[in-house]
């Protein structure tokens, strides 16, 4: 399997990452390399063997359900670029 | 003309009563000062890990058992990645291949009175997720405002088969959906804070045909009338695109109350593809057979039990059984009421509960957990009934004087307005006798055929009597009377 340069940009559209096409081009060899290491493990024989979901073949802890956390507004607040009436401000978003 | 027949599958998204968020310890209390309740985990500050909430596996436990769906030992988080300002990590922890309830199906009762019919509603999964934040778009000179207390609030995505085929049935499901999730204690089902919102994926096509039609999805609905307003306005959309000609596409849309339509929001075309993976930072989730059997073992019966119970063990019609199993706080004050009235009286302690006592709780805007009359009350008044210490009617009198505090039992309100039933014969004789004697004009009227004057007669016996007079004996009485 290899990827074309149309889903190389669709992906890079998809994650807002800015590519140029020649950097486009450059990923595209980039990203089918890695293709190809993939295929050369799926040649490997895994009939049988369950799939991980994680590498460490271990489960995950749990916490119980109690409020730990203060309210920590300002600080946070303090490194945003812009907040109002504690809201944090973000260029105008409307689907 | 063509018969069309329309199919509905339904996505829930409930809110999970947890104290604390599905993967940090911050608030999930509604209406606090915005961002107050986002931790440094729900900001996705860099660094941070994200640790699930064991109280919300709990929830989907329940759900799951609740349905009679199977609760998968291993399931799996993943993040479902897209950008926008109010999912501050630029993806949402949900799960996508093993979710945590797979299967499962909910009975409903459809319809009205005579006409109720069951439906049986398959589900196809339950899948933990988080919430997002709430963006304000207005009032910030050209900008939009983020408030992240939202963000990271556990939820339990439920997805129905596409079983339903009409607006009714659809919302039948999610009015059971929603009596569900209160009675087991997961979600408290309050829609105008948003804790249970539905999409509605919709189509239609001809009667007969084995496929689906191209469905659109109606985004969140948050009430019961909404859901049935925008089904039905899509419905009559879709017939008439399709009967002009024209091909459904594949599409979001959006249910404006005001308008009563529905609108576009996204086609498929610009759909999102949330290029779902396992979420690296969170390892499969384990849910051991221990656990759920513990699990089982807290679990109320459940209102399908319930309902079944009711007509089986106390003869209720179906109709009763289904409205007295609306909610726990219903079940149990109907329970309450025959408990102490006895079993052969379930039948006038249904229609107290359904009847007079939720008419006067709605008349005031009281739920029935906060009625002035407790269940304790009502049997004892119900029990005053059936031993004919009083009449239905007189019972309205005293079941009002309870609610207003004038009296602690029925008992007490009988004795202190001697409303007691006169059942004694010769009272009742003596009455009727002063009333025939005063009201020459009825009798001939009677005489004469006119039936209206024995019920003029009756009520000036009942007047006389000030309404204590047993209604069969005086009824009797008097016929009697009158015929000799």
């Amino acid at each position: 399997m290899s990827l074309t340069l149309e889903q190389v940009k669709r992906i890079a559209h998809l994650a807002r990452i800015e590519i140029s096409d020649d950097e486009a081009l450059t990923t595209q060899g980039h990203l089918n390399g890695i293709f190809q290491l993939i295929e050369q493990m799926q040649a490997v024989d895994t009939a049988g063997v369950e799939p991980m979901a994680h590498a460490q073949d271990v489960y995950q802890r749990l916490r119980d359900d109690a409020v730990t956390e203060a309210d920590r507004r300002c600080a946070y607040q303090s490194v945003a670029p812009e907040t109002e009436a504690g809201l944090y401000l973000v260029p105008k978003v409307i689907e | 003309m063509t018969q069309w027949e329309v199919v509905i599958g339904i996505e829930t998204h409930a809110q999970l009563s947890t104290v604390s968020k599905i993967f940090s310890g911050a608030s999930t209390a509604f209406g606090a000062e915005p961002n107050t309740q986002a931790c440094a985990v729900d900001l996705a500050l860099p660094g941070v890990l994200p640790v699930l909430n064991k109280k919300a596996v709990d929830c989907a436990i329940r759900f799951g058992l609740a349905i009679g769906a199977e609760v998968a030992q291993k399931s799996v988080f993943a993040r479902k990645n897209y950008f926008y300002p109010d999912l501050p990590k630029g993806y949402q922890i949900s799960q996508m291949d093993l979710p945590v309830v797979v299967g499962g199906q909910l009975a409903l009762q459809v319809g009205q009175g005579d006409k109720v019919y069951e439906k049986l509603v398959r589900l196809t999964r339950a899948h933990l997720e988080e919430d997002a934040g709430k963006s304000l778009h207005e009032d910030f000179h050209g900008k939009s405002g983020i408030d992240l207390n939202r963000a990271g609030t556990p939820l339990l995505e439920i997805v129905s088969e596409p079983d339903m085929r009409s607006s009714d049935e659809a919302v039948a499901y999610a009015r059971a959906l929603h009596a569900l999730v209160r009675w087991i204690g997961i979600c408290d089902g309050n829609m105008q804070e948003g804790s249970f919102r539905c999409d509605a994926n919709v189509s239609v096509r001809p009667k007969g045909q084995a496929e689906f039609g191209t469905r659109r999805e109606i985004k969140n609905l948050n009430s019961f009338r909404f859901l049935k307003e925008a089904i039905d306005f899509e419905v009559q959309w879709q017939i008439n695109e399709i009967e002009e000609g024209r091909k459904i596409q594949q599409a979001t849309v959006l249910f404006d109350p005001d308008s009563g339509e529905t609108r576009m929001m996204r086609s498929k075309e610009d759909a999102h593809d949330y290029r779902y993976f396992p979420d690296p930072d969170l390892l499969p989730l384990a849910i051991s057979t221990d656990w759920i059997a513990n699990v089982r073992g807290e679990l109320p019966e459940l209102p399908g039990q319930k309902r079944e119970r009711f007509v089986s063990e106390l003869g209720l019609s179906a109709y009763d059984a289904s409205a007295l199993t609306a909610s726990q706080e219903i079940a149990d004050f109907f329970e309450a009421t025959v408990a102490l009235a006895g079993k052969n009286n379930a039948k006038p302690c249904a229609n107290w509960v359904m009847v007079d006592l939720a008419a006067r709780l709605n008349k005031e805007g009281k739920e029935i957990a906060e009625s002035p009359v407790a269940a304790g009350q009502l049997a004892g008044l119900i029990l005053r009934i059936a031993d004919n210490t009083i009449s239905n009617n007189i019972a309205k009198k005293v079941f009002e004087a309870l609610w207003n505090g004038d009296g602690a039992t029925a008992d007490e309100v009988i004795d202190k307005q001697g409303l007691k039933q006169i059942t004694d014969t010769g009272a009742i004789e003596k009455l009727v006798d002063e009333v025939l004697a005063a009201n020459a004009a009825n009798v001939a009227e009677f005489k004469a055929g006119k039936e209206k004057a024995f019920n003029a007669l009756v009520g000036q016996v009942m007047k006389a009597a000030k309404g204590k007079a047993n209604p069969q004996q005086v009824n009797d009485l008097l016929k009697q009377k009158l015929a000799g």
